[in-house]
């Protein structure tokens, strides 16, 4: 069984995002880290094969340095294999021309099931994992918190969070599940698989590799155009209530009444 | 001639969900600009008066009324809508971003060759009558304009909560035109076996206007009933950080933050919140906060409207008391 | 499982240094530290003296990121309203001492380990040593475990690990402090300008006496490249007795908010803040700095020298770093890890620079901690100033009639006597 699981550097969510003053871009603190969903997609591939049978993980990335440290923390969680898709045409592509270069990959591949994180914490979209699915014509059931593998190993049971409760859901393999949180608690990279990591050998992936035109993926291949950044507009500042609890309480209902109008 | 404008209208438990009326209301106003006709979808098995009532917002309302849709199945809800679309064109197609519409939208946008914006905190229209959808990047520190020009439609799966609700139902004026479902249950490679939702009286945090969200400062899981009664005065839901869940104190869906649910209520009530911004990136977007902490110092006050400073212990059941008598419940 | 040669424990400078040169001789090593990078554990204010080293590491210097050299040292004696500063230049301190961001620097030494094919983990704590027949034979990181050969501990002044290699007991309060220090960017030329320096020149300026309000320590400013690091150590064993001190970040924002001070940060931005504890040095090095499959370096060996205000640690670490990698090396050269070979590491520190000064300055400790010399002297010093440049209103007293009574009033009491003769201790 092959099980191939889409990953992604990210920046560190305590990292410092700046939009530029002219609106033109975002200035990131270089603070990044395996995508927190990611890490339950690769720890589930990781379950998977630690039940036993013949499976291979390959994780998968696209990007430059950034992609191989995520890589690489997924070989030192335990991944077997990891691919690097690189090359200058792919870069200021949006999730339908990333996930055009993922499926591409992923053709050649033979996989039995993809696993992605939920969303990453970059663009928390959600799309490119369903998309490579849609192009890969392959099922797709995403926010999942269960995956029971039938013995044949040709189909599954999936269990996926809605708002207030789950569904369970029959699939045949290939299918392509995205990471929610519940699903598991990923595992810290252990030190020698750290180390293991470091020296591992990453196959790198460029457009003549994965056989696209040149006009299908990167900024040319994208659908959505990012206009303008602008800053989370700031709240005003706080009216702080101190004193007898009893008095900021009534003090605090008719300012909610009276000022802000939302009861 | 210019496609229509299309709302996804989901349903559950025999009502239409509130984010697809606020994409409704929304949706009449950008029909209105761009001179298009508005147009619900509705699946589903023994809804007809769902379809009746969208008819009181919507143009056209599409109906698909067939066991094969009753419950949600991304295949054949794809197959079925992507066949339309392709035959009508539609130039814009808004849904809620519900767990339902993030599965079902991506899915559809790569059918359709065409672009996708997930989680928008606004739409705007352009002369042109392209779509301008601003979406959070880094969990809200900085926000995007996006624009689809590559395809049709233009899809923006919107946060609840954005837009208010229509103004009061209007007169049924649109008409229902039911269609078939013509799909090969052969192709079909998911199964829906089970739905299961226990019975809440209250909304989804995700569309829930106001929430009272406890912290670790609650100390013990039975100290959240403080909270649920509060919520019982407010018609509020009770949400959780991730330091309560992951003590186990609240079940995962109750999680407010970056690795839990985002939410956008018009009142949002943090009580024994530190405030890390692991979890105000999933409240920031809240219209009113009310920050109840006994630490004058805790972040959680930078990204409040009120910062009451006080033991929530004796804070909490003075405050229900007085919401009881401000809103004559009780 | 493989066996690393050595495992390091801390990326700091003892740490890095001695993982250097481990990976330089092509031995297998492994650094395994806590913060999230070489570096953002510290808090050192900053100075490094190169000439000490230079023999050591002389291939590293030259590309180092130091940030200038200090060219000019300013001493700043503060009573509560008042201040006296002295300021000291010198033709001969070229080269001599540099300024230093420990985040750029530790974070720049890492790389050239990497670069020499050893390994550096950061997140890890390292909880337990392993032990095999009794010995020492690698460590525990949240429970995993690895072997090495030989485990050198730099895992800092409160280092866990000798502790549990049973070489040192725990810090006493009296030998710690608390330092805070804040990095604030300005540019280039404004540095400059303000501190009276040429472009690649450095000030290192101290202050004592009242802004520490009455607990052992003092500030220190030190010019970088384009940020100053500003801070302030304070005794904990002193702040601990003193009855009314406030919480250190109040005195900290007093100390910069000082007349003194205020103008020559004024405007810059604040890129990073840090607390932390620190060795205040002058407590005795680890007897033993070794045994069997065990050594230990760096503050963790009690290589800290204090200097009055400023701690001496770094060329310490370094040195001592270099000195384990040396006798690591040997070790492995014999196959014979036992604490008979790592004793050469004792031998070693003994004729460097290292313990040679550790010994000449022992007992400084016990003359700077008299609560006079960070009270009393500063404050005495600014009243004799006041009275010298102060004209009132009645007929002024000649200016060394002025000192004199000045000295006869501070100085010529038993008290003062004796701390007079203990500063010869230092």
């Amino acid at each position: 069984m092959h099980i191939a699981v889409l990953v992604k550097q990210v920046p560190d969510s305590e990292a410092t995002v700046q939009v530029k003053a002219d609106g033109s871009g975002v200035e990131i603190e270089d603070r990044y880290t395996l995508n927190f969903f990611d890490s339950l997609a690769v720890e589930e591939a990781l379950r998977i094969k630690g039940q036993g049978g013949d499976v291979v993980v390959t994780i998968i990335t696209l990007g430059g340095q950034k992609g191989v440290e995520a890589l690489r923390t997924g070989l030192a969680m335990g991944a077997d294999q990891a691919v690097l898709l690189d090359d200058p045409a792919f870069a200021g592509g949006d999730e339908y021309a990333t996930a055009m270069v993922l499926a591409a990959a992923l053709k050649g591949m033979q996989v039995d099931m993809i696993l992605c994180g939920k969303e990453a914490f970059d663009d928390s979209s959600g799309v490119v994992g369903p998309l490579v699915a849609e192009f890969l014509s392959m099922p797709s059931v995403t926010s999942v918190v269960k995956i029971q593998l039938a013995p044949d190993k040709g189909s599954a049971l999936i269990e996926r969070e809605i708002e207030g409760g789950k569904e369970v859901i029959k699939v045949s393999l290939p299918v392509l599940l995205s990471a929610q949180k519940g699903l598991n608690e990923a595992r810290v990279p252990p030190v020698m698989g750290v180390m293991k990591a470091m020296r591992a050998e990453i196959k790198k992936l460029d457009l003549a590799a994965i056989g696209l035109p040149a006009t299908v993926v990167g900024r040319a291949g994208s659908k959505e155009e990012i206009l303008r950044y602008h800053r989370h507009p700031q709240r005003p500042a706080v009216t702080m209530l101190q004193g007898e609890a009893a008095d900021i309480v009534r003090q605090v209902v008719g300012l909610l009444k009276e000022e802000a109008k939302v009861i | 001639m210019a496609g229509a404008v299309w709302v996804f209208a989901e349903h559950q438990e025999g009502k239409i969900r509130k984010t697809s009326l606020e994409l409704l209301g929304k949706g009449r106003q950008v029909a209105g600009e761009v001179g298009a006709p508005l147009i619900a979808m509705l699946l589903g098995s023994g809804v007809d008066a769902l379809a009746q009532e969208l008819t009181t917002y919507a143009d056209t309302v599409y109906h698909w009324d067939d066991p094969a849709v009753a419950l949600y199945n991304s295949e054949i809800y794809c197959q079925i809508i992507a066949e339309l679309a392709h035959k009508e064109q539609p130039q814009i197609f808004l849904a809620g971003a519900t767990f339902l519409a993030r599965d079902l939208f991506p899915r559809l946008a790569g059918r359709l060759k065409t672009g996708i914006a997930v989680d928008c905190l606004n739409l705007e229209l352009e002369e042109d009558g392209l779509l301008v959808a601003r979406r959070p990047l880094f969990g809200g520190k900085a926000l995007a304009d996006v624009v689809c020009r590559q395809g049709r439609p233009q899809i923006a799966l919107v946060r609840p909560n954005t837009f208010s609700l229509p103004d009061a139902q209007g007169p049924a004026h649109g008409t229902v035109v039911r269609l078939p479902v013509g799909v090969d249950p052969a192709h079909v490679k998911i199964q829906v076996l089970e739905v299961s939702r226990p019975p809440k009286e209250r909304l989804d945090l995700t569309e829930a206007e106001v929430i009272v969200t406890g912290g670790r400062g609650m100390k013990a899981a039975e100290n959240f009933r403080l909270l649920e009664e509060l919520a019982d005065v407010l018609n509020a839901t009770v949400g959780a950080t991730r330091g309560v869940v992951d003590s186990g104190w609240r079940p995962h869906g109750d999680q407010v933050g970056k690795s839990g649910k985002t939410v956008s209520p018009k009142l949002y009530f943090a009580v024994g919140v530190s405030g890390a911004i692991h979890h105000v990136m999933g409240m920031d977007t809240s219209k009113v906060v009310v920050a109840i902490n006994k630490d004058v110092q805790a972040p959680i006050f930078q990204y409040a409207d009120y910062g009451v400073v006080g033991d929530l212990f004796e804070v909490l059941p003075l405050l229900t008391k007085e919401m009881k008598q401000g809103t004559g419940k009780g | 499982m493989e066996r690393m040669d050595a495992v390091v424990v801390g990326a700091g400078l003892a740490g890095l240094t001695c993982a250097y040169r481990l990976a330089c001789e092509g031995m297998q090593v492994l650094v395994l530290e806590r913060g999230d990078h070489p570096g953002s554990k510290n808090v050192t204010g900053g100075r490094i003296y190169l000439r000490p080293l230079r023999p050591y590491l002389p291939e590293l210097w030259d590309k180092a990121p130091l940030e200038r050299q200090v060219t000019k040292e300013v001493i700043t004696m503060m009573s509560a309203g008042a201040a006296f500063t002295a300021q000291f230049t010198s033709d001969k301190f070229r080269e001599h001492s540099y300024t230093i961001l420990r985040s750029r620097f530790d974070k720049w030494l890492g790389e050239r380990v990497v670069e020499r094919g050893g390994f550096i983990v950061p997140q890890r704590r390292v909880t337990d040593l392993l032990r095999e027949d009794g010995r020492i034979a690698g460590v525990v990181s949240e429970g995993e475990e690895i072997p090495a050969h030989v485990v050198v501990a730099a895992d800092g002044a409160l280092s866990l690990l000798a502790e549990q290699a049973g070489l040192r007991g725990p810090l006493a309060p009296r030998h710690a402090a608390v330092a805070l220090k804040e990095v604030i960017k300005l540019t280039p030329p404004v540095i400059e300008e303000r501190f009276g320096l040429s472009p690649g020149e450095g000030a290192a300026h101290l202050f004592f006496g009242a802004i520490t309000e009455g607990v052992f320590g003092g500030g220190f400013l030190y010019t970088n490249q384009e940020t100053v690091s500003l801070g302030l150590v304070l005794g904990i064993d002193s702040f601990l007795r003193h009855p009314a001190a406030r919480e250190t970040h109040a005195i900290f924002e007093a100390f910069k908010g000082r007349r003194e001070i205020a103008p020559l940060i004024k405007g810059g931005e604040l890129v990073e803040y840090s607390a932390h504890l620190i060795p205040e040095g002058g407590n005795k090095p680890v007897r033993q700095p070794y045994t069997d499959g065990f050594l230990v370096a760096g503050d963790a060996a009690g290589l800290a020298l204090n200097m009055g205000i400023t701690v001496r640690g770094m060329e310490f670490a370094m040195a001592s770093g270099y000195l384990a990698a040396q006798t690591v090396k040997q070790a492995k050269e014999k196959g014979d890890y036992s604490a008979t070979t790592l004793a050469a590491y004792a031998t070693l520190l003994k004729e460097s620079f290292v313990l040679k000064d550790m010994e000449t300055f022992r007992r400084s400790l016990d003359v700077l901690e008299n609560p006079r010399m960070t009270g009393f002297y500063p404050a005495w010093v600014c009243k004799v100033m006041e009275d010298v440049f102060w004209i009132g209103e009645g007929p002024k007293q000649r200016v060394s009639f002025t000192i004199w009574k000045g000295i006869r009033q501070g100085l010529f009491n038993l008290r003062a006597i004796k701390d007079l003769l203990r500063l010869r201790r230092i």
